[in-house]
């Protein structure tokens, strides 16, 4: 609900804010020309101008220019790594449930991963990923309508919690059981909810972003005045289907925002062996789209940024790519140990010096509206909360049998019925081989 | 006086200063021909004397010139000495450095064994902890859950688990039991070491990248060891810049490789799991396969080679299963291998990575650990496009490959326990691509019966290729229909999984129905 309310009043100030935003970019675009400018014979007014239908805004020069790099784009920020505003024109127009409920979320997200991944450890679950470090992406959640679509990597669990998945949901997820949405076919964290808006996960990288591409311009031609949101990792974004996905979004004027967690990490992969150049967010501005670099640890900063790209993308219909420059506190996966490849103590050192967490707890605690008690309170109904919907998961039956034979296709094909049949006969006659006891009746 | 001095020395001179007029004295009333006479002997006198003194000079020189040669000589001769000095000290100062660099390695390798296990002794502390909390929130685990995953009470593995794979019989377990295979001839002789599969395949990488100085080992994550550790240790021992990571791009990793295969280089690309080989399917498809071909013969990707993990391990779901060889055995111009154990995979990976064409190397992940064998250590290649007889029989043929082959193992021993006497022949295809045709119905021939089986879904998959080249081949001799055991036409489904492969049961009741027909 509150997202609504601020949706619409920022959807008023849209004129003004847009024009604001634009020039800001071209004053940066132009402080480099003029340096650039000193170099050439003559001012680029007095020079022709190309009719290449390839580069119209070039001028044809006598110098010849090699570039290898452009001005670094700043990263926006609200809060320092105390939460402490940095310029009270910043101030988030937010009410206090707001507020809170995003700092409640990101509390949840993290007593969520905390369990699961010990349940991995302990083998009860196959597979878990956390968010630890990366838990500020949920303000990019709060800045959405709620009908937003939204394609998501596979480390966004936060954005679903957001929009009110509830624990028991994403329990039945992990455990495989026969209320899991995905009817236990895949992997734990492979979430989705049509109810919710979220497409459900799959685990190839950057499958998804000119899928949303196309979604974005399918919302866009029915008229309805939302966006698509699309999460990625700065690893995925070395995929040629991010490159597709932000020239095609680009030319169709699709409104969509790629929205990149650049945690660092791809696996073990470092950022610095994983691309060159100003990081994922030159990428946008060399595919012609409104970019936006942002804290990822500062939730205010990534709301805002949010914000402003969803005005762009849903009242001018044009593709925003955000970067949200963050570290990836916990391993990969749980098939992962990270200590292989990085320091503990640098990982420490995130985890003490720029927690996200911590941030928007103190912003909170300034305000007056959080303190010990109600973090003390809230952490230990939140753990029985979560340990509750876990065990109730776990005590739950898979799915039946049957369910590996279904939605295939709409509708089962000679082939499957075939396949169902020979195997109904195959654990009737082998019961003590395949054991079904732990599987839901079939119906 | 003058005298008297002549006798004492050999030289005496003496300063004669005569005056003009004297001079002119002496020689005034002589005739011209005595004059002319005296300055004839005068000047004869001075030639000899002349000549005498450039001889003199000569020599000195010449002794001069000898004894620089001479100093020159030792000169360089210390020169050389210093610098081989010189030399045996930069190589200690290299030694001491490794040996400094591989005990702080060892520091922080230690360092890091603390920290996992001060990690695990906190978990194990706080693991009461936990259940108590647990058991609070809900009295009752259920159990049926934990016989899954948590019978070890830890997580499952990421390669998976195998029962009885150690048991089996067609793993070499023993040094002479290992060299007994004629194909191995060429290591008769040398030692045998026990590896898994992911260090004999990291074995085999080590002896190619050594063997051959264009080498190079590139994919996501290799760097570090790879996530099956397959790499570990290639970087430190070959460099960086010939063992390194790539950005995250599995169609950049294959046409990068094509690229340096083009220039008659020698590519091992990974791709981390043969479920994301597809972006890459474009670059394999069109490219590399066709590479030869499109240019009449001018260029050729021979020495690429791509390996990737593929198959199930019990909880990869849909994109940590697959095994899309059939896809690959659809294209004219790729090679596709697979191993089914530690011996194998360095004898096919080594002739992969040298085979003039480009190969696809596909990996079962739940044998990279589960798989133990004396491997032979020296440099050994196995036969591509040739199929193995594992066990020799005369009533069925059964064919497989990769980790596919423990559960028809077991599956025959199943079946002959319901049938005593059975005898099966059951053939390792190794090769899918291009695959031992001759073998395969050589066998159908003797045995009149045939069963394929393989982790993909049924249709379209690699068997139905086995079976029409058979039933075209050995049509007159086949005594029952060809039996294909896979995965049933679904995606791979993770809770679903022991019901969608083909194991054992499915498998033996395939032999049953076959022998009964």
């Amino acid at each position: 609900m509150y997202a609504r309310i601020t949706a619409r009043a920022l959807a008023r100030a849209v004129p003004s804010k847009a024009v604001k935003a634009t020039p800001a970019l071209t004053t940066s675009a132009k402080a480099f020309s003029t340096s650039m400018l000193s170099m050439n014979t003559a001012p680029k007014k007095d020079r022709v101008k190309v009719n290449f239908p390839g580069a119209l805004d070039s001028h044809f020069s006598q110098v010849l220019e090699i570039r290898e790099k452009m001005e670094p784009i700043d990263t926006f920020r609200v809060m320092d790594t105390d939460g402490k505003l940095l310029d009270s024109s910043l101030e988030p127009d937010v009410t206090e449930d707001f507020a809170v409920k995003i700092y409640k979320d990101m509390l949840t997200l993290n007593a969520m991963d905390l369990i699961l991944y010990e349940a991995q450890r302990q083998g009860r679950i196959s597979f878990y990923m956390t968010n630890a470090g990366e838990e500020a992406y949920i303000g990019s959640a709060a800045a959405l309508d709620p009908e937003d679509e939204i394609f998501g990597q596979y480390r966004e669990a936060g954005t679903l919690l957001y929009r009110g998945f509830t624990l028991d949901q994403f329990m039945n997820q992990c455990y495989s059981n026969e209320l899991d949405l995905g009817k236990g076919r895949q992997m734990p964290v492979h979430f989705g909810s049509k109810a919710l808006h979220f497409q459900t996960i799959s685990s190839p990288l950057a499958t998804q972003l000119p899928q949303a591409a196309g979604a974005a311009y399918a919302i866009k031609r029915s008229g309805r005045k939302n966006c698509v949101m699309c999460y990625f990792g700065e690893g995925a974004a070395s995929e040629g289907d991010f490159h597709a996905a932000l020239n095609i979004a680009s030319t169709t004027s699709a409104p969509v925002i790629f929205f990149c967690r650049n945690n660092g990490f791809a696996i073990s992969t470092p950022a610095n062996e994983q691309y060159k150049g100003d990081g994922i967010a030159s990428r946008g501005v060399g595919y012609g789209m409104h970019t936006i670099r942002v804290d990822g640890n500062d939730v205010w900063a990534v709301y805002k940024a949010t914000q402003e790209a969803r005005k762009i993308a849903v009242e001018l219909n044009r593709p925003v790519l955000i970067e949200a420059m963050t570290y990836r506190v916990g391993h990969h996966s749980t098939s992962d140990d990270s200590s292989a490849y990085r320091s503990k103590k640098e990982v420490e050192d995130w985890k003490r010096n720029d927690n996200p967490i911590v941030r928007m707890r103190k912003w909170l605690e300034n305000k007056g509206w959080w303190d010990e008690a109600k973090e003390t309170s809230h952490k230990s109904q939140q753990r029985t909360a979560v340990l509750k919907s876990f065990a109730a998961a776990e005590k739950r039956k898979k799915p039946a049998v049957s369910e590996m034979f279904n939605d295939v296709y709409d509708k089962l094909t000679p082939n499957l019925i075939e396949q169902k049949r020979e195997l109904e006969e195959l654990i009737k006659k082998y019961p003590e081989h395949y054991d079904t006891s732990n599987y839901a009746k079939e119906k | 006086m003058l005298i008297a001095a002549l006798f004492r020395y050999d030289i005496v001179v003496v300063e004669l200063s005569p005056s003009q007029e004297y001079r002119s004295s002496i020689l005034s009333g002589l005739k011209p021909e005595i004059i002319m006479e005296i300055c004839t002997r005068a000047i004869s006198f001075w030639t000899y004397q002349i000549s005498q003194e450039a001889k003199y000079q000569e020599i000195t020189q010449r002794g001069l010139e000898d004894k620089v040669e001479l100093y020159e000589k030792q000169q360089q001769r210390m020169t050389r000495e210093v610098n081989v000095e010189l030399n045996v000290l930069q190589g200690d100062l290299e030694q001491e450095k490794r040996k400094t660099a591989d005990l702080s390695e060892q520091l922080d390798q230690m360092s890091r064994q603390l920290s996992r296990l001060q990690t695990l002794y906190e978990r194990q502390k706080r693991r009461p902890l936990f259940d108590g909390a647990l058991q609070h929130a809900q009295p009752h685990l259920h159990t049926s859950l934990k016989n899954q995953y948590a019978a070890s009470n830890s997580p499952p593995p990421a390669e998976g688990f195998l029962p009885g794979i150690a048991n089996s019989k067609l793993i070499k377990h023993t040094h002479h039991d290992a060299l007994r295979n004629p194909e191995l001839a060429s290591v008769v002789n040398g030692e045998t070491k026990k590896m898994n599969t992911f260090q004999a395949i990291n074995d085999a990488m080590s002896i190619a990248l050594a063997t051959d100085d264009t080498a190079c080992v590139f994919g996501e994550d290799v760097a570090f060891g790879g996530v099956f550790r397959c790499t570990m240790g290639l970087a430190e021992m070959f460099g960086r810049d010939r063992v390194f990571n790539t950005p995250l791009s599995e169609q950049g990793i294959a046409g990068f490789g094509i690229g340096m295969a083009a220039m008659g280089s020698t590519a091992i690309a990974e791709i981390q799991f043969a479920d994301y080989i597809f972006p890459a399917f474009d670059q394999l498809v069109n490219e590399a396969a066709k590479y030869r071909y499109r240019s009449g013969g001018e260029f050729d990707v021979g020495g690429l080679c791509i390996r990737t993990p593929s198959g199930a391990v019990g909880h990869g779901g849909h994109y940590h299963s697959q095994s899309p060889e059939a896809y690959f055995a659809h294209t004219p111009g790729l090679k596709v291998v697979v191993p089914r154990s530690p011996i194998q995979a360095k004898g096919l990976l080594l002739a992969a990575i040298r085979d003039r064409n480009p190969t696809i190397f596909m990996e079962p992940k739940i044998l990279y650990r589960a798989a133990v064998e004396m491997v032979p250590v020296g440099d050994y290649e196995l036969p591509l496009g040739k199929a193995e007889i594992l066990t020799h029989g005369k009533d069925l043929t059964v064919v497989g490959w990769g980790a596919q082959l423990y559960t028809l193992e077991n599956a025959i021993q199943l079946a002959q326990k319901k049938m005593p006497g059975l005898s099966v022949e059951l053939i390792d295809l190794r090769s899918i691509l291009p695959w031992d045709v001759e073998t395969v119905c050589n066998s159908v021939n003797k045995t009149g019966r045939l069963l394929i089986a393989h982790e993909a879904p049924k249709t379209q998959g690699f068997a139905a290729e086995i079976a029409s080249t058979v039933m075209e081949r050995c049509f007159l001799r086949l005594e029952a229909p060809i039996q294909r055991l896979a995965s049933y036409d679904t995606p791979f489904p993770l809770i679903f999984e022991k019901f969608h492969v083909p194991d054992m049961i499915r498998c033996a009741e395939g032999i049953e129905r076959a022998m009964k027909f």
